[in-house]
């Protein structure tokens, strides 16, 4: 056995340092070593995207990058999102459109919608799709996620065009609540 | 996944060393989304991995109309189509950068690495040999030069020796009233492994009505990425109309030999062979005629 690697680098804004082996992805070192479990283990070859998260601000398979590639890289997971008591738009946003069902595939979609909005505030439900074609569900089938995509697009926008005021009561609700469409 | 040596080099000299002294033993790591998953599955073994994403010269990305574009062969495939000057110049190459796996993979996966995987169905070689790029190879003997088109051997090889890596790909200028498209099939809307994929590249008159040159190359139809030779001559003094773009499409379904799998079959296969080579000669003439490539 090789002798552990020692890595630096950040993660939500704090330095972090650990070892962890050549053969460790960066999703292994998150979850066994650092104790950063919201990303999750799904197919592990890189087709689900549950274990997204952001390297330098861009979306990656955890699973397929290395921790010792990680030395000197900002990182992001689905924990450093929140802001203290207060769940991120997006996060609230999958909450109340009941974009999820079992779970798993939710971190990692939150991470692309991020990833997505960040870049593109204001996407159409057709690049919503194309750009989270990375992340599979197998619960809930995609339209109530595209949903809270957009919702939170709206969301994000409504919270910058009130000079920065968050999208949120300060009780994590959001303000208005759309009444669901009769069917 | 059995552990193994991890090595960074920083220029390609140390890389091709490094590779060179462990022979098969040793593999290269670009973006990852290939070989983590084959050392992972125990499709391929390594003791060492040699990470080449901080030489500089690798990580290149440089485009003027004068000389062409210079791709690294890590650079993630994410930073072709973030830029809009070489998607516009080479649309092709664009298409295929946009459509290899999602938004994660292509975050990380570079064309070179794309096409030292070798995969007889990678979207991008197709497009790289339509563009008839010149593969610059760095090893223990020193530099040389491989036509793309002569690139792989058979699925999964190329003409790689030991200690030798792909180190920049060399796409010429773009020539006057050009244009290029690559699609595939794929069963589902995105991130699939092509049933078939097809790339053109078509040169115009100055009208924009008469096709000066051509070439087509087909993937997942053979064991490597195919140029379709016959009918890119044919295709040269031809009108540019839909009534010749059918037609090459009838003779690439004739002129292809694939095998049936869980992807496809023989007849299927044929079938998108002509459909695609129609569509993206279609596409590459409407582009060579100043439209620009839609997007996504």
């Amino acid at each position: 056995m090789a002798k552990k690697i020692h890595v630096t680098s950040t993660i939500n804004g704090e330095p972090i340092e650990f070892l962890c082996d050549a053969r460790q992805s960066l999703l292994e070192v998150l979850r066994d070593t650092l104790d950063f479990t919201g990303a999750k283990e799904g197919c592990n070859n890189g087709n689900c995207g549950a274990c997204t998260v952001l390297l330098d601000g861009l979306p990656v398979d955890s699973c397929l990058v290395l921790g010792v590639e990680v030395e000197g890289a900002k990182i992001t997971t689905i924990e450093g999102i929140a802001r203290e008591a207060h769940l991120h738009p997006i996060q609230q946003c999958f909450l109340e459109d009941a974009a999820l069902q079992c779970g798993i595939c939710t971190p990692g979609f939150i991470m692309s919608t991020k990833a997505l909005l960040d870049s593109n505030p204001n996407p159409s439900e057709h690049e919503i799709r194309f750009q989270l074609s990375g992340n599979l569900c197998r619960c809930t089938g995609y339209d109530k996620i595209i949903r809270a995509v957009q919702d939170s697009a709206k969301a994000l926008s409504a919270g910058v065009e009130r000079g920065g005021t968050k999208a949120t009561q300060p009780d994590g609700r959001r303000a208005a609540k759309k009444q669901p469409q009769a069917r | 996944m059995k552990d193994f040596e991890y090595q960074t080099a920083t220029t390609v000299d140390e890389a091709v060393s490094l590779l060179a002294a462990r022979g098969e033993r040793a593999r290269v790591l670009t973006g990852g989304t290939d070989l983590i998953v084959q050392l992972r599955e125990g499709l391929r073994e390594a003791d060492l991995v040699v990470d080449i994403k901080k030489i500089p010269e690798l990580m290149e990305l440089s485009y003027s109309p004068r000389s062409g574009l210079k791709l690294g062969a890590a650079v993630p495939c994410y930073r072709i189509y973030d830029d809009p000057e070489i998607s516009r110049a080479y649309a092709a190459l664009a298409d295929s950068a946009r459509i290899i796996g999602g938004w994660q993979i292509q975050s990380r996966a570079s064309i070179g690495g794309n096409l030292c995987n070798s995969s007889p169905a990678a979207d991008s070689i197709p497009s790289l040999i339509v563009y008839d790029v010149i593969c610059h190879l760095a090893g223990p003997q020193g530099r040389r030069t491989v036509r793309v088109a002569d690139f792989c051997t058979a699925p999964g090889r190329n003409v790689l020796g030991r200690g030798e890596i792909l180190a920049t790909l060399e796409f010429p200028p773009i020539k006057k009233n050009s244009g290029a498209s690559y699609l595939r099939f794929i069963p589902r809307n995105e991130m699939d492994i092509a049933v078939v994929g097809a790339a053109s590249w078509l040169q115009l008159d100055a009208a924009g009505e008469r096709i000066e040159k051509a070439r087509v190359a087909l993937a997942a139809v053979a064991p490597t990425p195919l140029p379709l030779t016959a009918v890119s001559e044919w295709l040269v003094g031809k009108p540019a109309t839909s009534e010749t773009f059918a037609a090459a499409g009838d003779m690439a379904s004739l002129a292809v030999k694939p095998i049936s799998d869980k992807r496809g079959t023989v007849e299927y296969r044929k079938h998108l062979s002509g459909v695609l080579t129609k569509r993206t000669l279609v596409i590459a003439a409407d582009r060579a005629r100043g439209a620009s490539a839609p997007a996504h």
